[in-house]
């Protein structure tokens, strides 16, 4: 094989991995949600169904067909935007989800947005003046918050903004979003309390793939070359470290996906993990698998994204 | 035969020190002892704690709800003006036991798959990591959502959902701490020689890459009081009338805003828990600790 | 004479262990440096070579620091300058060759960037002009495609290429002194012999002065004017290379001389001759034999390595096997122990064959047949004791157990002439050359006929590495041994073997006895291997006269 080539092999490679990966996951969550219980129908009538009721909607639902064809007629239904009925509220689920999906995208949006260029400063800068009082600093901070519960970090969020200064609303529901002002005093507190939880982890990882690197010999060459502190971290060290600052930055944002669905139901913020929470707690399994499924894709179209960028920026492979 | 002596880089008495971090007689600063400490006091209250309790856990002792700290209630009441104190030294039992035991769970089995694949290698290899690495591919609190979600809430079905969820994490840790022992020459000599499969699992390997594992293994019971804590607060862990730390905070959150001390104790008890194990494992000796994070 | 540019005065360097430990690596050194005098640092692992040599440039590794002495450079009192002003020195007054140029250099940036990176950071010259003289550097240090060798990336240019390449970088912004940090050490011999003459060459055509940090007495002596003979972080001796090598004053410097002739191997002895003649068939006997790495596909692997590789080894005789890196030498023994089992070809050993693959081997045949590895630092287990490491295979091929075991094991330790007591210790205590032989005595606890040995001293400070030699003859003596000795190092094959194979590409090019090697080695890549061994003369390297065409067709520069 050409070199030139190699990279790309590697890039189609990591895709059919993400895919095959996928195929797993969804196999997983049907699974999980459709074989575990005892019964959808006799969930769905209640306990005092007669035995006729439930396996007329059995046969109704198409649950007597066997598991697995229930299973790719799942996939398909999937992959044509067909996420089915909800058992609650006969709605489609695609219209449930429609109206929330942007909310969350736009919630993990500007969280990403805010957090990644912050924490990786943080990361470099800690990594650069290591040992100083900001680097100990740093390290004490993001200890503790990868430490605590997401939730705690959010209670502490509407302890000290909404109900010391009384400077943010402590939900975001049905808040007025007439005027920019308003907006981010609505948006505020979720982005700060998800922002935290992905920068404590982020921030750990960049200072370590930085330190790592700063280890090496060549950074130990261009010190003896008469570089400077600044030169050896952003010239040498910083380009090989880019393959896992690419990784702890995926790998932090899809914390997003565990944080958002606390920071949603704490700040009663009407995304895809609020109906989710919702869903589980209804038993709603059509709504489950799909809001499962969503989170799922993201997360490994996240984690895979960084792999094809520390495979593309890898020198020897160019 | 002359210069055949310890190099001298490594003076005689720096070769003692650097075999001393071996057994009981670890080294740690005082950061990582502190930590140690309150460990060591947290798995005590959950192994005795409840006999001291002051009041029965579920009963409602108080008439007032969200009583302050008082002589009588040290560490005030909760909602229903039961006994925060008592409910904290229960809700140990289940927040350290179950994240005890799932993390246990987990990481034996982890390891020991991990092992079995870095030594095995081939077919075996390959298809065992493919497939947790896709179970890798599905987010932590989301698993637990769609399986509480499935069969309901219990504590069997926390333990087995939690070691599930990190069982895949142990696995990818330690197959890659085993596949870099495995390619030293004291396996392949032992291999030479024609030791059996178990035989450089347990001798050969298992020895080397303990200290990491154990390492590996508090950062994982971190994640898992987290998350279970996470998932109590969603109301989805551990049930009523029993509650883990998460649970209390969730309970009483309503009080949040009076600033209750029925929301703050249970949050200082699971803060000062994963804090406390954090603080240990980043203040091991490098030798134990040098884990890829 | 004129002023020294570098004094240095009661140099002390001190080092803070893992434990909080104090100790002292330099105890108080002192030297002179004269203009365009070439100075080599002589020492075993642990002398503290290196550490001096940094010292000049100012800079301690990690958990060392400078506790005391002065250092003056021309006109700069190093010792007594900030971080900032030594910033300033390094690279325009004096600059560093490190001793692995792979490693040094920055994978993902290219050469040519790499090599003027002084001339920016310093602000010498335009980018242009820095890359002319660039240019001029490694038209000077022999390099191929000067013009553009400078645009590729670290991992696409040889070994050689790059420390020539490092030699540039260092040379860039004008120096007065360049630190050589066994630049060589990690090439192999034919590829060293072009590095150092493009050194060499380079240094007296711009008059600089050099500090030539090296384990190697013969490498020096090509290229130093003086020698310092370092131990344990003290000066034994000090003088000009010619008397250094011919009227040796300290009795260190004399041990490391002698260490670099062993004493000559002797062939079997009649009586010795006569035991082998009871059991007439060779201990090993391989034909054909192939072997590679990768997947397989249709029986063959898809990296082939070893190429029909035959030889007998007669019973009591020892076979040295012979090649440059990646010529197949360490493979062959992998794959004669089965570890890597060959997909064609057979192994006799004793007259029965043995199956490819270890797995299918017996038990007995095991036994018979051991294999030593070269690092002994991961050829032993950390975490078990030298008593265990040594009964393992007590118990495993005998079952021995108990009070039996551990007499046996205290009677191996005092075969390789190691003290009872250090059967409670564990690996990391020890040092290089006790590992080592433990490492040995492993594979003696299995009885064995046939020992492979894997380039087992090859890691080893060379006076300990004598020592591991004197103790293979013994013990050949004693136990009616046959070793197949595998190294790189032409001397160590000579002192021990009786025939010898060369291997090149994974093909044996010539076999023939050990002692008549040198004189009568007949094979073009034979010849060209054996005259690039480095003598201990000074005029060695610039009488030495290879054809060219030989060294086209097969060294790898």
């Amino acid at each position: 094989m050409s070199p030139s080539l190699l990279p790309w092999f590697l890039v189609v490679q990591r895709l059919g991995i993400a895919l095959l990966t996928l195929v797993i996951v969804s196999f997983a969550v049907f699974f999980a949600t459709e074989l575990l219980p005892g019964d959808v129908a006799e969930i769905l009538l209640g306990q005092a169904a007669t035995p006729e009721a439930v396996a007329g909607l059995r046969a109704a639902m198409g649950l007597d067909e066997p598991a697995l064809s229930r299973f790719v007629g799942w996939l398909v239904g999937l992959a044509q935007g067909d996420l089915g009925t909800s058992y609650v509220n006969n709605m489609e689920v695609v219209e449930l989800i429609a109206g929330r999906l942007g909310n969350s995208l736009r919630l993990a949006g500007v969280t990403t947005l805010l957090s990644v260029p912050v924490a990786l400063s943080l990361g470099i800068g800690a990594a650069m003046y290591r040992g100083s009082l900001f680097d100990r600093m740093v390290s004490v901070l993001t200890i503790s918050v990868i430490s605590v519960p997401e939730f705690m970090v959010a209670t502490l969020a509407v302890l000290i903004f909404a109900v010391w200064l009384d400077w943010l609303p402590a939900l975001s529901y049905g808040a007025d979003v007439s005027s920019i002002g308003a907006m981010l005093k609505a948006y505020a507190m979720p982005v700060i309390t998800l922002s935290c939880v992905i920068s404590a982890q982020m921030i750990r990882m960049t200072r370590a793939a930085v330190i790592e690197t700063l280890n090496t010999p060549y950074v130990e060459m261009a010190l003896l070359k008469g570089a400077s502190r600044r030169r050896m971290v952003l010239i040498h060290a910083l380009p090989n470290a880019l393959g896992p600052i690419a990784n702890a930055v995926a790998l932090s944002v899809s914390y997003l996906v565990g944080g958002v669905i606390i920071v949603e139901t704490i700040f009663n913020y009407p995304g895809v993990a609020k109906l989710m929470v919702d869903a589980v707690s209804t038993r709603d399994l059509p709504l489950i698998q799909s809001c499962a499924m969503i989170f799922c894709v993201s997360y490994l179209s996240l984690i895979t994204l960084a792999d094809l960028i520390a495979i593309l920026s890898n020198p020897r492979l160019r | 035969m002359m210069a055949d002596t310890p190099s001298s880089t490594t003076p005689k008495g720096t070769t003692r020190d650097r075999t001393a971090p071996k057994g009981p007689g670890w080294r740690f600063n005082w950061v990582g002892r502190i930590g140690l400490v309150i460990i060591l006091f947290w798995g005590l209250v959950a192994l005795v704690g409840p006999a001291f309790a002051p009041y029965p856990p579920g009963e409602i002792v108080d008439w007032d709800y969200f009583g302050p700290v008082t002589g009588k209630f040290w560490m005030g009441t909760d909602y229903l003006g039961r006994d925060i104190l008592s409910r904290i030294l229960m809700g140990a039992r289940y927040t350290v036991g179950i994240a005890l035991a799932g993390v246990t769970l987990a990481c034996s089995l982890g390891v020991i798959l991990g092992m079995m694949a870095a030594v095995a290698g081939g077919w075996f290899d390959m298809i065992l990591s493919r497939l947790l690495d896709a179970f890798n591919g599905i987010p932590s609190l989301l698993f637990g959502l769609v399986v509480v979600a499935a069969v309901g809430s219990s504590i069997p079905v926390l333990v087995l959902t939690l070691a599930a969820i990190y069982m895949p994490g142990s696995y990818r840790f330690a197959r890659a701490l085993a596949v870099n022992v495995n390619t030293m020459d004291f396996v392949t000599v032992a291999r030479a020689r024609g030791e059996s499969t178990p035989y450089l699992i347990l001798r050969e390997i298992l020895p080397n890459i303990l200290g990491p594992v154990l390492a590996d293994l508090g950062l994982r019971f971190v994640f898992i009081v987290l998350v279970l804590s996470g998932l109590s607060f969603l109301g989805l862990g551990v049930q009523p009338p029993n509650a883990d730390w998460g649970a209390l905070v969730r309970e009483n959150i309503e009080g949040l805003s009076l600033g209750a001390p029925a929301v703050i104790f249970p949050s200082i008890a699971i803060a000062s828990l994963t804090i406390s194990v954090n603080m240990f494992i980043d203040n091991l000796p490098s030798k134990i600790r040098d884990r890829s994070e | 004479m004129t002023d020294p540019l570098v004094t240095v005065e009661n140099l002390v360097i001190g080092a803070t262990t893992d434990a909080g430990r104090h100790v002292e690596i330099i105890k108080g050194v002192s030297f002179e440096i004269a203009p365009g005098e070439i100075v080599a640092l002589i020492g075993e692992s642990g002398s503290g070579k290196t550490t001096i040599a940094l010292s000049l440039m100012g800079h301690a590794r990690s958990g060392c620091r400078i506790e005391g002495g002065r250092i003056r450079l021309d006109r700069s009192e190093i010792t007594a300058m900030t971080e900032a002003e030594r910033a300033r020195l390094r690279g325009t007054e004096v600059s560093y060759v490190p001793q692995s140029a792979a490693a040094a250099f920055n994978p993902s940036k290219r050469i040519m960037d790499q090599v003027i990176e002084i001339s920016a950071i310093h602000a010498l010259m335009p980018r242009a002009e820095a890359e002319a003289k660039a240019v001029e550097l490694f038209r000077a240090l022999a390099l191929p495609e000067p013009e553009v060798i400078g645009a590729r990336y670290p991992h696409q240019v040889s070994g050689g290429q790059l420390q020539r390449l490092s030699a540039a970088m260092a040379l860039i912004g004008d120096p007065k002194l360049v630190i050589f940090d066994e630049p060589t050490t990690a090439l192999d011999v034919t590829t060293q012999i072009e590095v150092l003459r493009a050194f060499k060459s380079v240094m007296q055509q711009g008059g600089i002065s050099g500090v030539y940090v090296s384990h190697d007495l013969a490498v020096v002596a090509q290229i130093a004017d003086r020698i310092i003979v370092l131990r344990g972080g003290e000066v034994q001796e000090v003088g000009g290379t010619e008397q250094i090598l011919k009227a040796p004053q300290h009795p260190y410097t004399r041990d490391l001389l002698a260490a670099f002739e062993p004493v000559p191997h002797q062939p079997l002895s009649a009586a010795e001759a006569a035991a082998g003649i009871l059991r007439p068939k060779p201990v090993l006997k391989v034909q054909d034999l192939c072997a590679g790495y990768g997947h397989v596909s249709k029986g063959e692997p898809r990296a082939k390595v070893l190429k029909n590789v035959s030889f007998t080894l007669e019973r009591g005789r020892n076979l040295g096997v012979i090649g440059e890196s990646g010529s197949g030498k360490s493979t062959l023994a992998r794959a004669i122990a089965g570890i890597l089992p060959p997909y064609r070809g057979t192994a006799l050993f004793d007259g029965t064959e043995l199956r490819p693959d270890l797995r299918n081997r017996s038990k007995e045949q095991l036994r018979r047949l051991q294999i030593v590895f070269q690092l002994a630092d991961t050829a032993l287990n950390p975490n078990h004791s030298i008593g265990s490491i040594l009964a393992r295979p007590l118990t495993f091929y005998e079952g021995l157990r108990g009070k039996a075991r551990e007499a046996r094991v205290i009677e191996l330790l005092d075969m390789v002439h190691l003290p009872a007591s250090l059967r409670h210790r564990l690996p990391g205590e020890l040092s290089g050359g006790q590992k080592q032989r433990v490492n040995l005595a492993r594979a003696l606890a299995a009885s064995p006929e046939l020992i492979l040995c894997d380039e087992i001293t090859s890691a080893l400070d060379t006076v300990v590495a004598a020592a591991i030699l004197e103790l293979l003859k013994e013990l050949q003596r004693e136990l009616n041994l046959s070793y197949m000795f595998i190294s790189h190092d032409l001397s160590t094959v000579e002192a021990i073997c009786d025939d010898v194979l060369v291997m090149y590409k994974g093909a044996v090019v010539e076999a023939l006895p050990a002692a008549r090697m040198s004189r009568e080695a007949q094979h073009p890549y034979s010849r060209l291997l054996i005259s690039s061994v480095p003598q201990l003369d000074t005029g060695w390297l610039t009488g030495l006269e290879q054809d060219p065409e030989l060294v086209a067709q097969f060294a790898r520069r």
